[in-house]
């Protein structure tokens, strides 16, 4: 299943990619197996994922918990706590 | 209803004019703006910039729109949240609310903003006096500004 993934701020920064298409093997259903099998990609990913919690995630524009699923995900997004207005 | 999401300022004046011309129904008009310090946590700031996710901001700015329309009877609202590079002084965020009475009007203005801060994806990078920069960290009191409002969910007057 291949996913659009963007990263915001400086979940951006760390990864050095503001976008990419990822294809996540068989048994990554859900927003945290995703983040998972990011970081055992590169340490870049290690160091974005860093600290447990932190990091937000979105699923097709809607936020959502670390164990909602990804099946037929359209575009994920990962970022920090959002610090706008 | 509406929600814009800009590089340009915004004037305040002409943006309630534009909300309220023509209408007799609105009896009270509560506009909040928010603005760059110079200073933020101790430090003395040269400027910021605000990323956001393109696409989603403007839909939670609507689903939160949405909500405190459903909460007070408000007759027309506005949210214009500023991107891109700003210095002290300048317009980040314009919330405009209007209604029959001052109360729903008040009452919906800090309800946006309070949820837009802990829901709408903007992310601020400030600019030290000294070059250096950081992201801005998200503050508690927001979260809890935030949850406040989380008691009277089903509340509807």
């Amino acid at each position: 299943m291949s996913v659009k993934i963007l990263y915001f701020s400086w979940v951006r920064e760390k990864t050095g990619k503001a976008e990419e298409i990822v294809d996540p093997p068989a048994g990554v259903e859900t927003v945290a197996d995703l983040v998972a099998w990011l970081k055992r990609r590169s340490p870049e990913y290690e160091a974005a994922f860093a600290r447990p919690g932190v990091v937000r995630a979105a699923v097709d524009r809607t936020h959502v918990q670390p164990t909602a699923s990804i099946a037929g995900a359209r575009e994920i997004a990962f970022f920090p706590p959002v610090t706008g207005g | 209803m509406s929600v814009r999401v800009e590089k340009d300022d915004f004037e305040i004046g002409a943006e309630v004019a534009r909300l309220t011309a023509g209408r007799t129904d609105i009896g009270a008009v509560v506009t909040f703006t928010g603005t760059v310090r110079a200073a933020n946590d101790g430090g003395a700031i040269a400027g910021m910039t605000l990323e956001h996710y393109p696409g989603m901001t403007e839909q939670e700015l609507a689903r939160v729109e949405a909500e405190a329309a459903q909460r007070w009877p408000l007759q027309a609202s506005l949210i214009i949240h500023r991107i891109g590079t700003l210095k002290p002084g300048d317009n980040i965020v314009l919330v405009v609310t209007a209604s029959a009475h001052r109360e729903a009007a008040f009452e919906a203005a800090a309800f946006l903003m309070d949820y837009l801060k802990t829901r709408a994806p903007f992310w601020k990078k400030e600019m030290g006096a000294d070059g250096s920069t950081r992201w801005v960290d998200p503050r508690d009191s927001d979260n809890r500004a935030a949850e406040r409002w989380e008691d009277t969910s089903k509340k509807i007057r």
